[in-house]
């Protein structure tokens, strides 16, 4: 077993406190990498482990089998039913938790030490061996189909599914990974083994243990729970342009409030330029209560609840979005409003004294980040789909710390385009109709 | 989202349980405040939390929403501080912080380097007593909770239906008004009815801090008093005493119609007893009751009579939240299958509940959960944040720390009598109220 170990010491805003994680990179002697936390503090250990790939991978007319796969992997495996499966996991009082994204599959486990190995035994079988019977594929697949009923009628869910299809096509980024009713109720038995046999490899595993576990334990762990996944993942769908020009989409929908979901083309995650537009974005609309936006259209203007902005790199495309609910009444004026702060942003660009008030939050909240075995595992597992080293969380902060008024104010001029900006608008709103 | 409120009763039943009792230590100050310290070392962080002992349940008839707005309003200017600087520097420490309403609390949060807690506790003892409203601020804030209700009450038909549903539960308690108040009546709030709220509840004698992380007992102590302990106790501070229920005689029923109802349901609520001090027992039985019959989808009884042994439910769940300083609710919700009705659906529910009553609780299913309670007990010394969540909303809502440090064992004695005793009171259809949400009446009723 190979074994590095990466002292990474996160320094609070403060001078005084410092927190210490120690980062042990290994390698099984079945080959499968993983970061890991040891913290005895607390008598149990979390696991997450990503796969990438994710609901991007459904075969042509069978959007949905990925979403629908996931779904049944805690439905039944090896000789137990749904039931028997979820009463012996209820009686080890474990965690198991199967989630997709468009980009990544997720696995997490959390289990108590004194009955960890049953618990793994048992979280193994649901990944290696489901069995996707018919009562429960028609159960589940009735509870998906019941989701896509509610997202209908759901004014977000309607906002991002017209804005995601005009933006990205026939590309999986342009349709919600549930699939459509239609494309859900196709869905066959052999399509869940194609699913499963298409997102379960080992090619693009990531993983994060924090807890109460040593290196070698774990190296066992990782071969017993992963070992036998296959190789031979499906090649990753294609990088796809945002194609959904500058203006206004109405949705009409009755309620009295309308949403709006708005935003244009991005930055990649690995571009020179990110740690810029990240300290950007956290001054326009992304400092929740001491952003730009926050002030001119809640605090100045009472127009909405809440608004936010973010950057959004996912592994194939790029972009800049915000949402924002307001009043059917009000939304126009809020959409101005974020017009002419974007642009005055993207011409103006911050002040000093704005970028320091964010650096100050963004270095002293870093480390807040690691406050529990589980949210420490998902940081260890993102920081490797990145490809970042481990020693990143020593120099993060140093790299924020490093943005220059003249670097941010350059990328706002570069990243942020008000005309660019398209938003979609689900509700009743007044004086607001679809751009030519 | 930002300043959220809280609904009492969505606490999860699972992990209501306490850090070590030797890592949490109290003190009270001499103008009458109460301090909880919660000590985890593993980071050098810290949660700094004020509660109030009011909610919306505490306000006057007529000014619906008005604890809600005033918390709002805290994070407008000080005799010290301009509009928004509160939350600015917290930013500028590198902390978070927010604030939340229920019905028997408020309070106010930040999240923080360990080292800035005397800053923390530096401005929220100045917003406890030297608030500057501006008319301004009232024009404006307003329309920002009324926005907060269109967001989460006028765009969600089950938010809408929920509120309904309290209205008939309660006769003549103040849970049965929204926390966010009645949208006609916080049109109408105006700036004294904020201040007459802050200058009589927002007093040290009615207020509990909290501080939990990576600090020492004796020095949290000693920033309290130089900060806290010099604000005078308010001597008006009146006893919490709310309209009491009078006796429900009567079954409720309802049916709630919105266009945008994506599923159809059938939910009932029953009056429950809540916890209170020194007697939790009957609260911890309806705990394990609300798990027995719909806590897991798989192996709940309403689980498996109406989904895997009979093809009636797309879902069902039971809900109970016992933290609450008045009587609570039992919920019991089924969304019917496709091509089940809603009588179907609720026929079948009542058969369930029937049969259970018969056939009492399976032993198996009763140990897997007390090791699941006993499980989440340790899960939970992992979050020292939500172990602070909880002796708040605690210690807000009548119980002690004492109570508080109690509740695992007593959730750990509860027995399969303890339990089907607790169903047979809470399950008095004169104290109930049964909903159906549909999109379109002429649609169900035939």
């Amino acid at each position: 077993m190979m074994r590095y170990v990466v002292a990474a010491v996160l320094a609070l805003a403060s001078t005084a406190a410092q927190a210490e994680i120690e980062i042990q990179e290994i390698t099984s002697p079945g080959g499968i990498n993983a970061w890991l936390v040891e913290e005895d503090a607390i008598p149990f250990v979390s696991l997450e482990i990503r796969i990438v790939g994710g609901s991007s991978l459904d075969r042509p007319g069978k959007r949905g089998a990925i979403n629908l796969m996931t779904g049944l992997l805690e439905e039944g495996s090896g000789d137990m039913d749904a039931r028997a499966f979820q009463t012996a996991r209820e009686g080890l009082a474990a965690s198991f938790g199967y989630d997709v994204r468009d980009d990544s599959f997720v696995l997490s486990f959390q289990a108590l030490n004194e009955n960890r190995d049953e618990a793994l035994a048992l979280f193994r079988q649901s990944i290696i061996d489901p069995t996707f019977d018919d009562v429960a594929v028609e159960r589940v697949r009735s509870q998906v189909i019941a989701g896509i009923q509610r997202d209908a009628q759901t004014p977000n869910s309607i906002a991002g599914d017209a804005f995601f299809a005009a933006a990205f096509g026939d590309h999986p980024y342009g349709s919600d990974q549930s699939g459509t009713l239609e494309s859900v109720e196709a869905l066959t038995r052999e399509d869940l083994l194609n699913a499963h046999a298409d997102v379960l490899t080992r090619d693009r595993i990531f993983v994060g243990a924090v807890g109460d576990i040593s290196a070698d334990e774990l190296a066992e762990v990782l071969d017993t729970l992963l070992g036998d996944l296959p190789t031979g993942a499906p090649d990753l769908p294609a990088d796809v342009d945002f194609g959904l020009d500058g203006g206004i989409t109405v949705v009409e929908y009755p309620t009295p409030q309308s949403v709006a979901l708005f935003g244009h083309a991005g930055i990649e995650r690995d571009d020179e330029d990110f740690f810029e537009a990240y300290v950007l974005n956290y001054i326009l609309g992304g400092g929740g209560f001491e952003s730009r936006l926050m002030y001119e259209v809640r605090e100045r203007r009472g127009l909405t609840y809440g608004i936010g902005t973010y950057l959004v790199p996912k592994d194939h495309a790029e972009m800049v979005l915000g949402s924002v609910a307001s009043d059917n009444n009000a939304i126009a004026q809020a959409i101005d409003v974020i017009r002419s702060e974007w642009a005055r942003m993207a011409e103006e660009g911050v002040t000093p004294e704005e970028l320091e008030a964010a650096k100050t939050y963004l270095t002293g909240e870093y480390p807040l980040r690691f406050d529990g075995n589980g949210e420490i595992a998902a940081i260890l597992v993102g920081m490797q789909v990145q490809g970042l080293p481990a020693d990143y969380v020593i120099n993060r902060n140093d790299y924020v710390d490093a943005v220059t008024l003249e670097d941010v104010n350059r990328v706002a001029g570069e990243l942020l385009d008000a005309d660019a900006l398209h938003f979609v608008v689900v509700g009743q709103p007044d004086g607001l109709q679809t751009s030519e | 989202m930002l300043r959220q409120l809280m609904a009492a009763g969505a606490m999860s039943t699972l992990g209501l349980t306490s850090a070590a009792a030797d890592d949490v230590t109290t003190f009270t100050l001499d103008n009458g405040m109460e301090i909880v310290v919660i000590e985890d070392h593993r980071a050098p962080v810290v949660t700094h939390m004020v509660w109030y002992r009011v909610g919306s349940a505490d306000e006057p008839v007529g000014v619906s929403g008005v604890a809600h707005f005033l918390e709002h309003l805290l994070f407008k200017a000080t005799d010290d501080l301009e509009s928004g600087e509160f939350s600015a520097t917290v930013a500028a420490n590198g902390g978070s912080d927010n604030a939340f309403t229920s019905y028997d609390y408020t309070g106010y949060f930040q999240r923080i380097a360990a080292d800035r807690l005397e800053l923390m506790m530096t401005m929220e003892a100045d917003r406890m007593n030297d608030l500057i409203l501006t008319p301004e601020d009232i024009e404006t804030e307003r329309q920002v909770i009324i926005e907060e209700r269109n967001q989460r009450t006028e765009s969600s038909a089950n938010a809408l239906a929920r509120e309904q549903i309290r209205a008939a539960q309660y006769l003549n308690h103040r849970y049965g008004v929204p926390i966010i108040g009645w949208m006609h009546e916080m049109e109408q709030l105006q700036m004294q009815d904020t201040l007459d709220f802050y200058e009589l509840y927002y007093s040290p004698n009615n207020a509990i801090l909290i501080v939990a992380g990576d600090v020492e007992p004796e020095e949290v102590l000693a920033l309290a008093e130089t900060h806290y302990g010099v604000i005078p106790a308010e001597d008006n501070l009146p006893d919490r005493v709310r309209p009491e229920e009078p006796p429900q005689r009567a079954e409720r029923r309802l049916i709630y119609e919105d266009p945008r109802v994506a599923q159809l349901y059938v939910t009932r609520s029953y009056l429950a007893q809540e916890r209170d001090a020194g007697a939790q027992e009957e609260a911890a039985a309806l705990v394990y009751l609300a798990e027995v019959l719909g806590g897991s989808s798989f192996t709940s009884v309403l689980g498996e009579k109406l989904t895997f042994e009979n093809d009636i439910a797309l879902f069902s769940g039971a809900g109970y939240g016992g933290v609450s300083l008045d009587a609570t609710t039992f919920n019991l919700t089924v969304v019917p299958a496709e091509g089940v009705s809603l009588q179907e659906a609720e026929d079948a529910m009542d058969v369930a509940l029937a049969e259970f009553m018969q056939e009492g609780v399976d032993p198996e299913q009763l140990e897997r959960l007390r090791a699941q309670f006993r499980a989440a007990e340790i899960y939970a010394r992992d979050n020292v944040a939500g172990i602070a969540r909880r002796y708040g909303t605690a210690l807000t809502s009548g119980l002690t720390v004492e109570d508080v440090q109690a509740w695992p064992d007593i959730l750990q004695n509860v027995t399969a009598e303890d339990i089907m005793s607790a169903a047979e009171r809470v399950f008095d259809r004169n104290q109930s109220v049964t909903a159906w949400v549909v999109r379109d009446k002429e649609e169900v009723i035939q």
